[in-house]
């Protein structure tokens, strides 16, 4: 299918390239969204494995672990390649894949641009149209995708982001 | 693509197929039209550009509080 725009973004930050690349990756439960979770149980902690490979995770208050994606380009304090593994269900799938490259260039001593590319979004209408087993026509997919298709056109959403 | 067409690439019956496309369907990932007596289903760009609203919209506010928590005075 033809491509989506990938979605970009930009963010001047008053500090160091090393600084920054370290507060995106060591440092991510300190800024990752916590209404932004799929677990059970509320989440507890934000984790990307400081190298390539690395798992990128979420910690529930219960100890339960949600996968997000992994590390698939690791160079500090210059670039980030992240693999985000959630489709638009909701669902970790580690056979899906829309990547997030994110860049970190010193304009001064402390102050460095990060560029954020969150890009395959044609992914997920891809994802879409693989007909799984256990779709419940009733709830569940049709629901989830209701609410954030609600939330992107500004209606209040009635259903609950929860696995 | 048809449903005739989806269902014989795919181990589920076709009026299974149907059914979940009724599903993207409702929620805007797919649009159909018929063609004769054929019903024939594609990708609803809107249904992908509202995920990628979504999208938008997060890493706005992920990239808002990456800012604040990278500029804390205490830490540079």
């Amino acid at each position: 299918m033809t491509a989506i725009e990938p979605v970009r973004k930009e963010v001047t930050i008053a500090a160091s390239a090393d600084h920054a690349f370290r507060v995106f990756t060591e440092g991510v439960d300190r800024w990752w969204p916590r209404q932004h979770h799929i677990g059970k149980s509320p989440m507890a902690r934000a984790v990307i494995e400081p190298r390539l490979g690395g798992r990128w995770y979420a910690i529930s208050e219960d100890g339960s672990e949600c996968d997000t994606g992994k590390v698939l380009a690791w160079d500090p304090p210059r670039r980030l390649i992240l693999a985000w593994q959630i489709t638009a269900d909701w669902q970790y799938d580690p056979n899906f894949l829309t990547e997030v490259e994110v860049t970190f260039t010193a304009v001064g001593p402390k102050e460095t641009v990060v560029v954020l590319e969150h890009r395959d979004l044609e992914r997920f209408g891809e994802r879409a149209m693989e007909l799984r087993n256990g779709i419940d026509a009733e709830g569940g997919w049709g629901l989830i995708l209701q609410s954030y298709i609600d939330e992107a056109e500004g209606r209040p959403s009635a259903v609950q982001h929860t696995a | 693509m048809s449903v005739g067409k989806l269902a014989s690439g795919l181990a589920v019956s076709r009026p299974a197929v149907s059914q979940h496309l009724k599903v993207l369907k409702d929620a805007g990932l797919v649009v159909d039209r018929e063609e004769g007596t054929r019903r024939i289903y594609s990708i609803d760009p809107r249904g992908i550009a509202a995920m990628r609203t979504y999208l938008d919209r997060f890493w706005d506010r992920s990239l808002a509080a990456f800012k604040a928590a990278a500029e804390e005075e205490n830490d540079k």
